[in-house]
């Protein structure tokens, strides 16, 4: 309690000196934030279930969509990456309960030390999701979306491997022109111009028999629906646009709700790693100058840490329910 | 809490001589459920992909109870709720579990509800 104010009624019932429960006034409020967040996250992550459940038979495969890892291009490594992230940050965690714990024995330079991993911690975790949201907004094969906004995607035949727009579309001798406000219809602009036109996607299509088409529909065995070439060829004269990348409208992995979900919830996540980021630095520096030291106990070290641990603990749920179920 | 831990985990049946080792400890076990879940999302055992438990793929009741088995080692060790009053402890945990499930009760029916719809009714929606 000797954070707070001094009223000088603290032996008082109501002064403000008693701990109810025995936790301080700080801690208390610092659970009462983390639940409250709790449900927030809960409600995000409930909502996810609820567009899941609803278009449950073509919803994009996760391991299918995060197939990269750093460095190592054209790997196919469905995974490893978040694996990595969430082994950063319950690394992290450690650090900072060894902290705390440091900080409880008033062990001045190890609660610097710990901090300062943690920290690093965080921002290697940040750095990773920005690199997620980086390699998820390019894309890597391209798609085309049909007028009920499905998305085709192309295979291989021979190889039963994905095709990439590049490996068969055509290079006709049109013009492109990206379509902006200012020409054409007011209210309609295009953020980016794809690298083939719809027509080249088809012509290209037409013109290259090993090539089919998947749809988003999961088979009985939870994989996507490959068409035969024929179907593939009725189906093309559904598609409407050339999709790559993934935007809050349009997505190449599939149904649109899966990208927007992924950055609602990843990114209120990693804004809650950021901001924790930024608090650990102030506390680092406290530390460091010495405040706590000489307020007797390290107790803002603890209330911090349980955001922290807080953070990690929703990464587990996301986790769980973006990449793995 | 302040400077008593309680240093027993798996209801005693560790018990460890420091905090710091207990937390190192729990980084282990944390480590070795995440390597699990990683690894049987890679080989995703036909076992386990084919045979369904109340609706859902027993591979995914297993990453969802491997879940909350790390959400409870994370808040009783790492977020020392081991150490806290019982009663903060249940006020703290008993009191979010009971409104998710609801929440997750209300919303995945009404979703399965909608889905029907969408595949029995009159509504074209793949066109």
């Amino acid at each position: 309690m000797d954070a707070t104010v001094s009223t000088g009624t603290e032996d008082s019932v109501w002064g403000g000196g008693n701990r109810p429960l025995g936790a301080s006034y700080g801690k208390m409020m610092m659970w009462f934030f983390i639940m409250s967040d709790a449900l927030t996250f809960s409600g995000f992550l409930v909502a996810y279930g609820f567009s899941r459940f609803k278009f449950i038979e073509l919803w994009p495969i996760a391991d299918e969509v995060f197939t990269h890892f750093p460095f190592l291009h054209g790997v196919e490594a469905p995974m490893y990456y978040v694996a990595f992230m969430t082994f950063i940050l319950i690394m992290s965690s450690v650090t900072m309960v060894l902290a705390v714990d440091a900080g409880h024995k008033m062990k001045q330079k190890s609660v610097i030390l710990y901090m300062f991993l943690t920290v690093i911690g965080g921002a290697i975790f940040v750095g990773s999701q920005a690199w997620e949201w980086a390699t998820f907004i390019k894309g890597d094969y391209g798609a085309v979306e049909t007028n009920s906004g499905r998305i085709l995607q192309f295979v291989n035949a021979e190889t039963g491997k994905r095709a990439a727009l590049a490996d068969f579309a055509e290079t006709l001798p049109e013009e492109r022109v990206k379509h902006q406000a200012s020409e054409g219809i007011w209210f309609e602009s295009e953020g980016y111009k794809t690298s083939y036109s719809l027509n080249e996607v088809v012509e290209g299509f037409k013109a290259t028999p090993n090539i089919l088409i998947r749809t988003e529909q999961l088979n009985e065995e939870g994989e996507k629906t490959l068409l035969d070439r024929k179907q593939s060829l009725a189906k093309i004269l559904e598609a409407n646009q050339v999709v790559e990348g993934a935007n809050l409208v349009h997505n190449e992995y599939g149904h649109r709700l899966f990208a927007d979900f992924f950055f609602f919830i990843t990114g209120f996540h990693g804004f809650h790693v950021f901001s924790g980021v930024v608090i650990n630095i102030i506390i680092f520096f406290n530390v460091i100058l010495g405040t706590y030291e000489r307020r007797g106990h390290y107790e803002m070290v603890e209330k911090v840490g349980l955001y922290w641990h807080f953070v990690d603990l929703v990464w587990v749920f996301v986790f769980t329910f973006f990449y793995l179920v | 809490m302040a400077h008593e831990h309680k240093l027993e985990i798996f209801r005693g049946l560790l018990k460890f001589k420091s905090n710091t080792q207990k937390i190192w400890g729990v980084l282990i076990f944390l480590s070795i459920v995440t390597t699990v879940e990683v690894a049987l999302g890679i080989v995703k055992p036909r076992a386990l992909t084919h045979s369904h438990l109340l609706g859902m793929k027993l591979l995914n009741w297993i990453f969802i109870i491997l879940t909350l088995v790390k959400a409870y080692y994370i808040a009783w060790d790492f977020m020392h709720l081991r150490d806290e009053k019982t009663s903060l402890r249940r006020v703290i945990v008993w009191t979010p579990v009971f409104l998710i499930c609801y929440l997750i009760f209300i919303l995945l029916f009404e979703a399965d509800y909608i889905h029907n719809v969408y595949r029995d009714g009159f509504i074209t929606w793949n066109f």
